[in-house]
């Protein structure tokens, strides 16, 4: 699997925008490819309609094409990102293919839970932040994890909202499910005094 | 009671395992988790590499629905899957579920269905009840009252391993829905309708509840199809406070409880209500008397308009890059416009009703020439009563191709696909770019305007046949 970008204390990258809103989950990887019982090597299918014609030769006129996977880790795109189906493919394509945090105004809920979960680093910025990076394209950027900074070139530095129970999970050396399991004992006291529903 | 409290923030109390902290989400306890072959692979397998066991078998429920064929088996009882791989994707959740012991719904079992039409039809799904599966329709059991989320396959082992979800606490949305529908206005024009008001992202965060006296109104499938489509602008459920329809159609279902179990359910569902007084973060009206039959004209669930309405000017890049997907052009109508195939089926409209609803239409007349129609029913029990009836055969009569239960051409992960260039018409959710096939344009509409399209072969107002039919 991809480097997690939550592991790392910095991403210092060039930007690759895709400068539309609603870029649905079909999209970062169509249903065709969820066939699969793995979580490795979907980043060949990552927007695999935008990429590919329909005999899988490359798309003439795709924005993609120009997208250098060495430099680029760094994806820029247009408002509720990551929409539609909840499908854990679409962050597991998304970071095969070389992505390590994405830039947008809005992610859609289950996206973000999902990228979050998977290391890869949703960073929720100003609409204004966002055309800078559409109006300046491959743009050098350095997010700083901890301090949860973007430096944006030439532009300035923006705060933005780290998820705290990621930080709280990586500060302990723990996943999420780690964290459900240490309350077993809460579990269990829920279940044995049928709390809630039946 | 102290503070008045909404429908939402009860369930929501009831499940608190843990609550949220300023660094942690809450810990909410669920109910109920519905698993399906193409999500759960990878989380039995995070499962089984952690040395875990599934907690509690007995509040999961799984079936086979979005890679299987909707084609019956061949003479030698083979079914022919698109790919080796969506064979081996079912065989897997076979493996998987007999090896946890968890109960299965696949070809052998009279009621295989679509996850969010087996739940209910079983009764398996409760008012008050957390319930998720990894599909983002999960919402669709929200019409019974139920907490329902689509969560993600890691999330799918979350709740295998320990029954628990984390969850920071949502906002909530009420949608207000006031009014007498007309005739021919189905709970798909109203929540097309809905989406297309507040934004594909304009319920993002939420939790959404609706309710008026058009609520009221609908019977518990016209509900589900309201509740299905919340995630199609943003939110993370939906909500319609359980009553005495919702009670009528849990009675005597095989999961559903019964004797002194029943009279004690129905006490505590009685409650189930969002008090006088109690605030949602957000509140919209919609005024259900102006709905019109409603269609999408573009490349997410929020681009609608109603059938009569011409279809927005060419202003903004969004648009632009819709009506060149959709070969459509700004200003003009798109009722009229050549249909190839019209699906009717999927998790949103592939009920007893629906199916009713297309027959009503389509009884007697004949599907245009040049236009496909599939109907896909939503489960076993859906196509028997349907055959009961004589459904199928007025669809076959009609010329429509009358398939096995299954998710089909909503997604098309099945190889039930349209041609490139093709336009559908649909009663499906999403008409992404590429959803029902590559370069396939999708009209997504009611089960009435879709089957309308199919006899003329062009998008239809469904009135024209009502009318004429009355």
């Amino acid at each position: 699997m991809s480097a997690r970008a939550t592991e790392r204390a910095v991403i210092e990258s060039r930007t690759f925008n895709l400068p539309a809103d609603n870029i649905d989950t079909d999209q970062i990887i169509p249903a065709q490819f969820l066939t699969t019982t793995t979580r490795e090597g979907l980043g060949q299918y990552c927007f695999y309609g935008w990429r590919f014609d329909e005999d899988g030769s490359a798309k003439a006129g795709s924005p993609l094409r120009k997208h250098d996977a060495t430099s680029q880790r760094v994806l820029v795109a247009g408002s509720n990102f990551g929409c539609g189906s909840s499908r854990e493919h679409a962050p597991w394509a998304l970071l095969d293919f070389g992505f390590q945090a994405i830039i947008s105004s809005r992610f859609a809920d289950i996206f973000r839970s999902n990228a979050l979960k998977n290391g890869l680093l949703p960073i929720t910025v100003d609409d204004s932040v966002v055309q800078y990076f559409f109006d300046h394209p491959d743009h050098a950027v350095c997010i700083d994890i901890a301090a949860h900074t973007l430096s944006v070139e030439g532009y300035g530095e923006f705060e933005f909202p780290l998820d705290p129970f990621s930080a709280y999970c990586l500060t302990r050396g723990i996943d999420t499910l780690d964290f459900i399991l240490q309350n077993e004992s809460a579990i269990a006291e829920y279940e044995e005094t049928g709390a809630g529903h039946s | 009671m102290s503070q008045p409290s909404t429908l939402f923030e009860k369930i929501w109390l009831r499940h608190l395992v843990r609550e949220e902290t300023a660094e942690t989400p809450a810990i909410l306890y669920i109910d109920l988790q519905l698993l399906h072959e193409v999500t759960s692979p990878q989380a039995f397998s995070e499962l089984k590499r952690r040395g875990l066991n599934v907690r509690r078998t007995d509040r999961c429920l799984a079936t086979i629905d979005h890679s299987t064929p909707t084609t019956p088996p061949d003479e030698q009882g083979v079914r022919h899957y698109a790919t080796e791989q969506a064979r081996a994707q079912v065989d897997l959740l076979h493996v998987n579920c007999a090896e946890h012991g968890i109960e299965l719904h696949s070809w052998d079992s009279p009621n295989r269905g679509i996850v969010h039409v087996m739940g209910p039809e079983l009764g398996a799904t409760q008012p008050g009840m957390t319930i998720v599966c990894g599909d983002s329709h999960t919402a669709t059991h929200g019409a019974f009252g139920a907490l329902a989320f689509g969560i993600g396959t890691t999330e799918v082992g979350h709740v295998l391993a320990t029954q628990c979800l984390l969850q920071n606490k949502p906002q909530t949305l009420g949608i207000r829905i006031e009014g007498e529908l007309q005739a021919g206005v189905t709970a798909k024009d109203v929540i097309l309708h809905v989406i297309g008001t507040i934004g594909v992202g304009g319920g993002t965060g939420s939790v959404i509840e609706y309710f008026g006296s058009t609520v009221r109104a609908m019977d518990m499938e016209s509900r589900m199809t309201l509740c299905n489509m919340s995630i199609e602008c943003g939110a993370r459920a939906g909500l319609v406070a359980p009553d005495e329809m919702t009670f009528n159609y849990l009675e005597g279902r095989p999961m559903a409880p019964s004797g002194a179990d029943w009279e004690r359910a129905l006490a505590d569902w009685r409650t189930l209500q969002t008090d006088p007084g109690a605030r949602f973060d957000q509140l919209v009206k919609i005024d259900a008397t102006k709905i019109q039959p409603s269609v999408t004209w573009g490349i997410n669930p929020g681009m609608v308009i109603a059938i009569d309405e011409h279809i927005p000017q060419r202003t903004d890049s969004a648009t632009r890059d819709a009506l060149d997907y959709m070969h459509l052009r700004g200003g003009a109508r798109l009722a009229g416009e050549p249909v190839d195939v019209v699906f009717i089926g999927s998790c949103t409209n592939s009920r007893l009703s629906d199916l009713r609803a297309a027959a009503s239409l389509l009884k007697d007349r004949k599907v245009a020439p040049g236009t496909r129609l599939l109907v896909v029913p939503g489960s076993e029990a859906i196509r028997r009563a349907a055959e009961a009836e004589g459904l199928d055969r007025i669809f076959k009569a009609s010329g429509a191709e009358w398939r096995e239960p299954g998710c089909s051409m909503c997604l098309g992960m099945n190889g039930d696909i349209a041609r490139p260039g093709e336009l559908v018409v649909s009663t499906s959710n999403r008409n992404f770019k590429g959803r029902q096939g590559r370069d396939v344009r999708t009209v997504l509409a009611s089960p009435l305007t879709a089957a309308a399209s199919a006899i003329n072969g062009r998008v239809s107002d469904p009135r024209e046949f009502l009318e004429s039919g009355a």
